[in-house]
């Protein structure tokens, strides 16, 4: 047993004088997180948009007034014919147009019907669709005030909550995506690479002929990364609690519990990875590759699973990042307790023992 | 097999698939001995050392090492071998003196014994203003010596170097030697590879290995007798022009 605790004395040798690792390993979640938080946002703000008001009376007056009010919209430009609409978007200074026609409010109190034209740039069809919806519940925002007034015989009224998130922030979305995006890279590429470095160096095979048990040689490797990860899951959660006000919903305990579990997971893999592996560069290929990338587009956290081709949702159910992913989601954003989450908790279980098993079995004929 | 040899080796074999590296080899190494293992790139002497060693599985045949048999006993053997190989093998980013704990330490020696080795290595190495700094500092013929004193820290009753005096000075080999012969001396027995025909020279007996099989087994000088050369690189020379194979 002592011999265990010489290696992992010397693991964390290794690790405490390496700067890029230190780096690596404590600046890329704080990084991500805050790119994600700050810079990398797809909610929209402040968007630049135009009018072109041919009628000019109350009516289209009040509407432009609100527009400009919400904190989506920002007009920029007040166009004074059709003709002027079509450079505007070509230049790119607006996303969106608002055209009322001449006789606006006539035609709305006589006829009791009017149309106004709303022009999007479409280039980002998510975009596009987001702006064109605030802009319609604006202005029927505006129709149900003056409805107030002259109720018409029957109206369906569609109420809308946002359960969860009721503010629709991104956060929400992305603070569980990047603790596995965090995990895979400390543990798997990171374990994965100082397996193999041992292998290049030829120190490994010093260790074989040694009388040290390859599984306590194993776990030495995993034991000093795994805590790591116990101090990236604490800040990961800190930052998204303290910093963008992504609240913890759920039980914390099993929350950690659970980013516990996946980091065992992503260990077994790593280890899985430097045992096919022979130099530190195909390692961290593999890990970019075969780890990185599926929990990037696989896991549901960029885009949704549901909406992929029935192969690759086939697909996405060895990422392990995507079970994670669910199961943080339902905790940490929704509150969910261990009842709702336990068939993802047992996958993950299993994939971990099966990797495991795997790599063990792997390190060992290697040596022999 | 004789009782008191501390390597005894019956017709080893290692495949790699239809390609036979190491081909029926028989040789007995007695305690105490300074053995060369000799042979020219792909000759199969690193395979044959690393089946004695653990590192790798024999094919077919019998062997025992320190009394151990090789296929029963992994565990004693282990405990009962140094080895150092052909990549310089201890940590550049640990000092020497952390180096040095790491490997006792795995060999499962108290920390009281683990101080007194140090002192006494880094007395012996005179490396007494070293000790604290990281090893990637020190000259390659240092580490070279550091690496073997290393090997023999749990004092291990047969030693095997593959090649230890690869790319280091004229001064260093003769210094490195002078450690190989006072291991002997302490009843270490020493199984040395080496490229160096002048270190054959040295050995008490040399085996050459050509194409998987040893071809030549005895002290120096009658290998020399049976070859008729006037020195071991003629007899080395001679052998290893039959070979069919090589490295590339």
């Amino acid at each position: 047993m002592k011999q265990f605790f010489f290696f992992i004395r010397k693991e964390f040798y290794h690790l405490l004088r390496d700067p890029r690792t230190m780096i690596i390993l404590f600046g890329m979640p704080l990084m991500q997180i805050l790119i994600f938080g700050f810079a990398l946002t797809n909610e929209v703000k402040n968007s630049r948009i135009a009018i072109l008001d041919n009628a000019k009376d109350a009516a289209t007056q009040s509407i432009i007034q609100q527009l400009e009010a919400s904190r989506y919209f920002d007009i920029i430009q007040v166009l004074s014919g059709n003709s002027e609409l079509e450079p505007a978007f070509q230049e790119g200074k607006i996303k969106l147009a608002v055209v009322f026609p001449a006789g606006f409010q006539q035609s709305l109190g006589h006829e009791n019907a009017a149309p106004i034209q709303i022009i999007a740039d479409a280039t980002d069809p998510n975009v596009a669709n987001t702006l064109t919806n605030y802009a319609s519940s604006i202005i029927y925002d505006y129709q149900a005030s003056i409805m107030d007034h002259a109720a018409l015989p029957m109206t369906i009224k569609t109420e809308m909550r946002m359960l969860y998130n009721p503010q629709l922030k991104g956060s929400y979305n992305f603070v569980p995506g990047v603790m596995a995006m965090v995990l895979m890279l400390v543990c798997a590429m990171m374990t994965s690479i100082s397996i193999v470095r041992e292998k290049e160096l030829g120190t490994m095979e010093i260790i074989l002929v040694s009388p040290i048990v390859p599984i306590r040689v194993i776990i030495a490797k995993m034991v000093p990364y795994f805590l790591l990860s116990a101090v990236n899951i604490g800040s990961i959660l800190m930052l998204s609690v303290f910093v963008l006000d992504v609240p913890i919903q759920g039980n914390l305990v099993l929350l950690v519990g659970e980013c516990l579990l996946f980091t065992v997971t992503v260990l077994a893999l790593g280890l899985l990875i430097s045992s096919l592996a022979d130099s530190q560069q195909v390692a961290m290929l593999i890990s970019l590759m075969g780890l990185f990338l599926p929990t990037i587009m696989l896991s549901g956290f960029m885009f949704p699973v549901e909406n992929m081709p029935i192969p690759l949702q086939v697909i996405s159910n060895i990422v392990p990042a995507k079970w994670f992913y669910y199961i943080v989601k339902n905790v940490m954003i929704k509150g969910l307790t261990f009842s709702y989450i336990w068939k993802e908790t047992l996958i993950l279980v299993g994939m971990t023992i099966f990797f495991m098993v795997v790599s063990i079995r792997k390190f060992k004929i290697r040596l022999e | 097999m004789s009782e008191d040899a501390a390597i005894s080796v019956r017709d080893l074999t290692k495949r790699f698939g239809s390609f036979t590296a190491v081909n029926a080899i028989s040789f007995e190494v007695k305690r105490g001995e300074i053995f060369g293992f000799l042979g020219a790139n792909g000759a199969g002497k690193t395979t044959a050392m690393r089946m004695l060693c653990g590192l790798s599985f024999p094919t077919s045949g019998k062997a025992t090492v320190a009394g151990y048999d090789l296929f029963r006993e992994p565990e004693q053997i282990k405990k009962s071998i140094g080895y150092m190989s052909q990549k310089f093998s201890l940590y550049e980013d640990l000092t020497v003196r952390e180096n040095i704990r790491f490997y006792g330490g795995i060999y499962g020696l108290n920390d009281k014994s683990i101080k007194s080795k140090t002192d006494e290595m880094v007395q012996a190495l005179h490396l007494e203003s070293q000790v604290d700094k990281l090893v990637k500092a020190l000259p390659l013929g240092w580490k070279q010596k550091l690496s073997f004193s290393v090997a023999m820290l749990h004092e291990p009753r047969i030693v095997f170097l593959d090649e230890p005096t690869g790319g280091v000075d004229p001064v260093t080999r003769r210094e490195f030697w002078t450690m190989i012969y006072e291991a002997a001396h302490r009843g270490t027995t020493v199984f040395v590879t080496t490229h160096y025909m002048d270190e054959a020279e040295y050995c008490d007996r040399v085996s050459i290995m050509v194409d998987g099989r040893i071809d030549a087994l005895g002290t120096p000088s009658e290998l020399k007798t049976q070859f008729v050369a006037p020195s071991m690189e003629q007899v080395f020379i001679q052998l290893a022009r039959k070979a069919k194979r090589s490295d590339n």
